[in-house]
């Protein structure tokens, strides 16, 4: 991806993995090569646990249970964490903050860490399901090169309960290829619109209340986070309108758009990065009434089973060079200036990744109500249902 | 009380504590929730209400769906695994029985997940209709549709099907064919005079394992539905695990069981009278 000296690329990375793993290599020289040697240092001067020695690995066990969202991570880092402290990375794929919840919930969700979203974090903290961090155990988080605006919602009533991992927007993506010489759309009129129209049974949304329901209120130009009654009977009609012309109701949406099963999707921007890289027909577009812009954050939930190695593997991840790789693979901007530090000028100067002014301006974080807003739940469970 | 009720008692107790824990507090629990309210941030709350089952019209649909797509699928099965299992207890040859009857179950040695994603990429554009268009047959959209579903209960429910009238075939007394054919029936009439009368019981059998399986199914309309062919079991995994409305959801689970409950018994009822007019079957 880039002959710069201060990080390896994904393929190289994962052949130096490989040479460790056979033996033809020391682990001395995969950590120097890898940039990891800089990163475990960093990490045994502060944690001793995760010193590179295999007779230590065992204390902080051997495995580790992540609950994250789909195409988010870069399986080699996974890998090298594992190699570096024995603690296999048990990854859990969730489409929506309210499934989430709902295990949270529910209890005994076994995991170690999960990935909320900025609007969630309230609603976890008053309901008691997450700690706050012992920021002592991710010395790698350093919060002065956070950008408030993305890192801040971590943190409740002074104390931090979660850190900053990505942030990003929601609009769509759309393959032009099958546009037939139209322009492409710019609004989210257009999609709900095409949807109905030209784009029929070729379209997904979200299995997310958040942005499916948030976008449909788009249409109308209200609020992305509106709980009005009267909206969202409106959005309701939108959607139950649309339904018979989707194509599925998936957060996973990536497998139908490669294959070209559906032409359209409600997208996340790694998703829009992830496909646009590999078939630049596929078009990364916000909507210019807006829509959302986010942020996610690592949290630990209350009574982690593996809570030592969750740490571990925060601290890990929030490692400038190994958060540069996860960046790199997934398309998703970092609020740390110094993994920017560390990201080619290509990268930074991607407009699908930090698109213009005045698109950004007209997007809204997502707000706590809709997540707990009984509303919002039921209308999107009429929606599927119907 | 005897020495040996006592025995029969100490018997049957860890069965009857294991219904009683397994089975009946759980349903209590649900019956309970169904008459709550949802908590604030999601859950259940105590109340009585019956708010949630007034509310059932809302999953119309979902019941709807079900109570079609079972029962299809049911039938599917039955004529599809009827004559493999014909095929497996009257024609295969011994030597080779066995090794067929191992292949009927070896689809069951993988996670059924696994299975349906491949059936995604099958039905999906790439797919089978890719193959038809090639073959000038048009293009058809197979994913994401109810026959895409019913593709999927067929192909995971077979084997359950196949195994009891697999059995029964393989009991039947073969001499009753003999004299059959010797008091002069052509094989068609000792098919249908014989031979199907005498394999109702593992077609019955067959049916309501399938039949009650599918009245829960989530997964299959789930993946190869596209979350648009939706099912009473997708509208619970809705409820309990995204809008966590616990209430409702308990409300939409004891619909469901009802529903159930009146299918298998209105379908007990006619296997019955069916076997009532005639003396030579015996159902179960």
């Amino acid at each position: 991806m880039t002959d710069r000296k201060d990080h390896i690329s994904r393929r190289a990375f994962m052949d130096e993995l490989q040479r460790y793993r056979k033996g033809s290599v020391t682990r001395r020289h995969f950590l120097g090569v890898t940039g990891l040697g800089a990163a475990a240092a960093a990490l045994g001067a502060a944690m001793p646990i995760l010193r590179p020695r295999p007779a230590l690995a065992q204390s902080i066990g051997d495995r580790v249970v992540l609950a994250t969202w789909p195409n988010y991570h870069d399986p080699a880092n996974f890998e090298a964490f594992t190699a570096a402290t024995g603690a296999a990375v048990d990854v859990n794929v969730f489409g929506s903050n309210e499934e989430m919840l709902a295990k949270l919930q529910a209890g005994g969700s076994g995991w170690d860490v999960f990935v909320p979203t900025n609007y969630t974090i309230t609603t976890y903290v008053s309901e008691d399901l997450i700690e706050p961090l012992d920021l002592a155990l991710i010395p790698s988080y350093d919060p002065a090169a956070f950008d408030p605006r993305f890192a801040g919602p971590g943190t409740v009533d002074g104390r931090t309960y979660a850190v900053s991992k990505n942030w990003g927007t929601t609009g769509f993506a759309v393959n032009t290829s099958q546009l037939g010489g139209a322009p492409v759309p710019t609004t989210w009129k257009e999609f709900w619109d095409m949807t109905r129209d030209s784009f029929s049974g070729r379209t997904m949304v979200h299995d997310y209340q958040l942005t499916t329901i948030g976008n449909a209120l788009k249409y109308f130009g209200y609020s992305f986070n509106s709980v009005d009654p009267k909206e969202l009977a409106d959005a309701e009609k939108l959607l139950i309108d649309a339904k018979p012309h989707l194509f599925a109701i998936s957060s996973d949406y990536q497998p139908a758009m490669r294959s070209g099963d559906a032409w359209m999707t409600i997208c996340w921007t790694g998703d829009g990065k992830q496909m646009n890289r590999d078939m630049p027909e596929i078009a990364y577009v916000l909507g210019k009434e807006g829509g959302e812009l986010w942020s996610d954050f690592y949290a630990v939930p209350k009574g982690a089973p593996h809570r030592e190695a969750g740490y571990a593997l925060i601290n890990f991840l929030l490692t400038p060079e190994v958060n540069a790789r996860e960046a790199l693979f997934h398309g998703y901007p970092t609020a740390d200036s110094r993994v920017n530090a560390l990201l080619p000028p290509e990268v930074l100067n991607d407009p699908i990744l930090y698109p213009a002014a005045e698109l950004l301006d007209a997007l809204e974080f997502g707000a706590a109500v809709t997540l707990t807003d009984p509303n919002r739940a039921e209308l999107m469970a009429r929606f599927k249902a119907a | 009380m005897t020495r040996r009720d006592i025995r029969t008692w100490l018997l049957v107790a860890p069965a009857a504590a294991w219904l009683l824990v397994m089975l009946v507090l759980p349903l209590v629990v649900v019956v309970v929730f169904s008459f709550g309210e949802r908590a604030e941030a999601g859950g259940y709350a105590p109340a009585f209400t019956l708010d949630n089952y007034l509310n059932l019209g809302a999953r119309a649909t979902a019941f709807a769906n079900t109570l079609t797509l079972a029962p299809l699928g049911t039938l599917a099965c039955l004529v599809l695994a009827y004559p493999l299992a014909y095929f497996l207890a009257m024609r295969a040859s011994p030597r080779w029985r066995t090794l067929l009857l191992i292949l009927v179950i070896v689809p069951f040695w993988t996670s059924i997940l696994i299975r349906s994603y491949a059936w995604i990429f099958l039905l999906g554009g790439q797919g089978i209709p890719s193959l038809l268009n090639a073959l000038g047959l048009g293009s058809p959209r197979l994913i994401n549709t109810p026959f895409a579903v019913l593709v999927g209960i067929v192909y995971g429910y077979l084997p359950l099907m196949v195994f009891p009238i697999y059995v029964s075939l393989d009991r039947l007394d073969k001499r009753l064919l003999e004299a059959s054919a010797d008091l002069g029936a052509p094989p068609w009439r000792s098919f249908l005079q014989v031979t199907l009368p005498l394999s109702m019981p593992g077609m019955a059998t067959g049916s309501m394992l399938v039949f009650i399986l599918l009245m829960g199914e989530f997964l299959i309309p789930a993946m190869l539905g596209g979350g648009k062919v939706f099912f009473v079991g997708n509208a619970l995994v809705d409820l309990f695990l995204q809008s966590r409305n616990w209430p409702f959801g308990s409300a939409v689970a004891a619909a469901l069981v009802l529903v159930m409950l009146v299918a298998v018994t209105l379908y007990m009822r006619f296997t019955r009278s069916w076997a009532g007019t005639r003396d030579d079957v015996s159902l179960m």
